[in-house]
C-alpha cells in the first residue's frame, strides 16, 4: 500500500540538514512515525519535516531544493 | 553623488528610497523574481531585476548588484541592513568600481566583524568587555578563571553561534561536568571541542548606543535603544531611551561607543551594543556597521533623520548637527509585525495579504512595504512592518502604541500584533522592568515554550 508524507510548510525543500551532511534519508531506507525526513527553509528559518507514517521511502516526489506547498507530498512510501 | 542604488528589498529599501528622494536623488531598485510587484520596485525611480528568488543568487550575489549599478549608471550604494550589508569584500568591491558605500570603510566592518578583533579594539579604547577568557580553555584554566570572574559563567564552544553550544554552570562542581560533556557536545556538532568561558550575566538588558561619523573627524552619539525583548535572539520590541539608564550611566556608556569608533576610525551610522548588568555596570558586546532595523526610535526621540544623515556623509558633507544640540524627549516605542503566527511557536506566515488597514495619528509611525493584495513571499525575512509610537513621555507613547496596535489590521497572513497586546498589557513591561531572558522565560511560565 503506498502513503505519502507531506510537508507541513510551505517553501524549499532540502533533503539534507546541511549541506555537507548525508542525506535525512534516501531510496529503500526504513521510517517510523517522527522519523525526520527533510528540512524546509521558509523566511530563513529551518523547520524539519517528520514522518506521519511508518514505511519504506519508494520514491521522493520533489528535487532538493524545490519549492513546496503546504500539504504537497514530498516522498512516496510503501510497505518494501 | 547623483544616484543611488538600494541594495536591498522591503521597508528598508522604502526608507532609504524616500530619504533619496528627500535629498534629491535619484534611487535605482534591485529586486529578484520574487519580488516583482514589491512596492520598493515601484517606489524608485527606476528597477533593475538581479535573479531568481533565493537571496544567495539575487540579493546577496555582488556579481549581478555591481552589474546593475554599471547598467543603471548609479554612483553610490547604499546597503540597508542585512543581506550585503555587513560584508566587507561588497564594501571594498563597490569601492574599486569606482562607487561610494554608504557605509564605513571596508576595514572597520572587516575589523568589527571579527569578535576576538572588536574584543581587543575595545579593550584597548578603554571599553569594558564580558569578562572570561581571551582564547579557549582547559579544565584546569576553566576552573582557575571562574574562581576569578565569579559564578555563574557560560561555557561557549567557539564554533558555535547564534546562541548554539551555550551552557550555564554556577558552581565548580557544576563547571567540572559541564565542561567535558560540553566539550564532547561541540565535537560531536560542530566538529570541534574548543571551548571558551565567558561570566555570565544574570537578567542583564541588551542596550545599544546608536552613532555617527563624518569624513571630516567628527563623531556623536544619538543615546540609546533598549532592545532586550528578544525571542531566540531576534529583537521584538525596542525603545528608546532605555527606562534602565540614569544620566551617568547614560554618558558613560555613550562615551565608551565613542572611544570605540573613534578607534575603530569609524565613519558612517553604527551601533555600540553592551550588555548592562543589574548593578549598572555595563559591557560591549559588538558593533554593529550599518543602519539597524530599530532605527526609527532613535529618530523618533532625537529628530535626526538616520538614514539622510547617512547619504550625506557618503557625500562628504559635515554632520548637519553638533552634539550638544542633541536632546532626548519622550519615548518612542518600535513593535516589530511580522508575518508570523505566535499561537504556533511564531512559525513563520507567508501568503497573500487581503486586507490591510494601516493606524495612523498623533505620534504614529508605520515603515512597511506591505499593501493589500501583496504576496509576502516565503524567501526572505519575516518582518512586514514597524509600528513605531512615540509620546511625550513612556506614558503617553504607550497609550498610543495600544491604540495603534487596536486599528491596525492585516488579514490574510498571521501577524504578531496580538503577541504584542499582550506584551503591553504586561505589567513589567508597562513598569520597563524586563531583561534579555524576559521573553523566553514569560513563554515557559504561560506553557508556550519557546522552541
Amino acid at each position: 500500500m503506498e502513503r505519502t508524507i507531506k510537508s507541513p510548510l510551505p517553501g524549499t525543500f532540502y533533503r539534507r540538514p546541511n549541506p555537507q551532511a548525508d542525506p535525512y534519508v534516501s531510496e529503500g531506507d526504513r521510517v517510523e512515525p517522527g522519523d525526520v525526513v527533510g528540512l524546509v527553509e521558509i523566511m530563513k528559518s529551518f523547520h524539519e519535516i517528520p514522518s506521519d507514517a511508518a514505511g519504506v521511502v519508494a520514491r521522493f516526489l520533489v528535487e532538493n531544493e524545490d519549492l513546496v506547498d503546504a500539504g504537497q507530498d514530498i516522498i512516496a512510501l510503501d510497505d518494501g | 553623488m547623483h544616484k543611488v542604488l538600494v541594495a536591498n528589498r522591503g521597508e528598508i529599501a522604502l526608507r532609504v528610497i524616500r530619504a533619496c528622494h528627500e535629498l534629491r536623488l535619484a534611487a535605482v531598485a534591485v529586486y529578484s523574481t520574487a519580488d516583482q510587484d514589491a512596492l520598493h520596485v515601484r517606489r524608485a525611480d527606476e528597477a533593475i531585476c538581479i535573479g531568481p528568488p533565493h537571496a544567495r543568487d539575487s540579493y546577496l550575489n555582488i556579481t549581478a548588484v555591481l552589474q546593475a549599478a554599471r547598467q543603471s549608471g548609479a554612483d553610490a550604494v547604499h546597503p540597508g541592513y542585512g543581506f550585503l550589508a555587513e560584508n566587507p569584500r561588497f564594501a571594498a568591491a563597490c569601492r574599486d568600481e569606482g562607487l561610494v558605500f554608504v557605509g564605513p570603510s571596508p576595514e572597520a566592518i572587516e575589523a568589527m566583524g571579527d569578535k576576538a578583533e572588536a574584543r581587543r579594539l575595545a579593550e584597548r579604547a578603554g571599553v569594558p568587555t564580558v569578562p572570561g577568557t581571551d582564547g579557549t580553555v582547559s579544565l584546569e584554566q576553566a576552573l582557575a578563571v571562574a574562581a576569578e570572574i565569579g559564578y555563574p559563567v557560560m561555557v561557549k564552544a567557539a564554533a558555535g553561534g547564534g546562541g548554539r553550544g551555550i551552557r550555564a554552570a554556577h558552581d565548580e562542581a557544576e563547571l567540572g561536568e559541564l565542561i567535558v560533556q560540553a566539550g564532547m557536545e561541540a565535537e560531536a556538532a560542530f566538529g570541534d571541542g574548543a571551548l571558551y568561558l565567558e561570566k555570565l550575566l544574570v537578567d542583564a538588558r541588551h542596550v545599544e548606543v546608536q552613532v555617527l561619523g563624518d569624513s571630516h573627524g567628527t563623531l556623536v552619539h544619538l543615546f540609546e535603544r533598549e532592545c532586550s525583548l528578544q525571542r531566540r535572539r531576534q529583537k521584538l520590541f525596542e525603545e528608546a531611551p532605555s527606562p534602565a539608564l540614569d544620566a551617568d550611566t547614560r554618558q558613560a556608556m555613550a562615551d565608551a561607543a565613542l572611544r570605540l569608533a573613534r578607534a575603530a576610525g569609524y565613519e558612517n551610522a553604527g551601533t555600540v551594543e553592551f550588555l548592562l548588568d543589574r548593578d549598572g555596570a555595563f559591557y560591549f558586546i559588538e558593533m554593529n556597521t550599518r543602519i539597524q532595523v530599530e532605527h526609527p526610535v532613535t529618530e523618533q526621540v532625537t529628530g535626526v533623520d538616520l538614514v539622510k544623515e547617512q547619504l550625506r556623509i557618503a557625500r562628504g558633507e559635515r554632520l548637519s548637527f553638533h552634539q550638544e544640540e542633541l536632546e532626548l524627549e519622550g519615548t518612542a516605542f518600535e513593535l516589530r509585525i511580522n508575518a508570523e503566527d505566535p499561537e504556533r511557536n511564531f512559525l513563520p506566515s507567508p501568503g497573500e495579504i487581503t486586507a490591510l488597514e494601516l493606524p495612523g495619528g498623533p505620534g504614529v509611525r508605520v515603515d512597511t512595504a506591505a499593501f493589500a493584495g501583496y504576496h509576502v513571499p516565503p524567501f526572505y525575512d519575516s518582518l512586514l512592518a514597524k509600528l513605531v509610537c512615540a509620546g511625550r513621555d513612556r506614558e503617553e507613547a504607550l497609550a498610543r502604541a495600544e491604540r495603534a496596535l487596536g486599528e491596525f489590521r492585516i488579514e490574510g497572513v498571521k501577524t504578531t500584533i496580538p503577541f504584542h497586546l499582550e506584551l503591553l498589557a504586561d505589567e513589567a513591561v508597562r513598569a520597563g522592568d524586563y531583561h534579555v531572558e524576559f521573553l523566553e522565560r514569560r513563554a515557559a511560565g504561560s506553557g508556550r515554550m519557546p522552541a
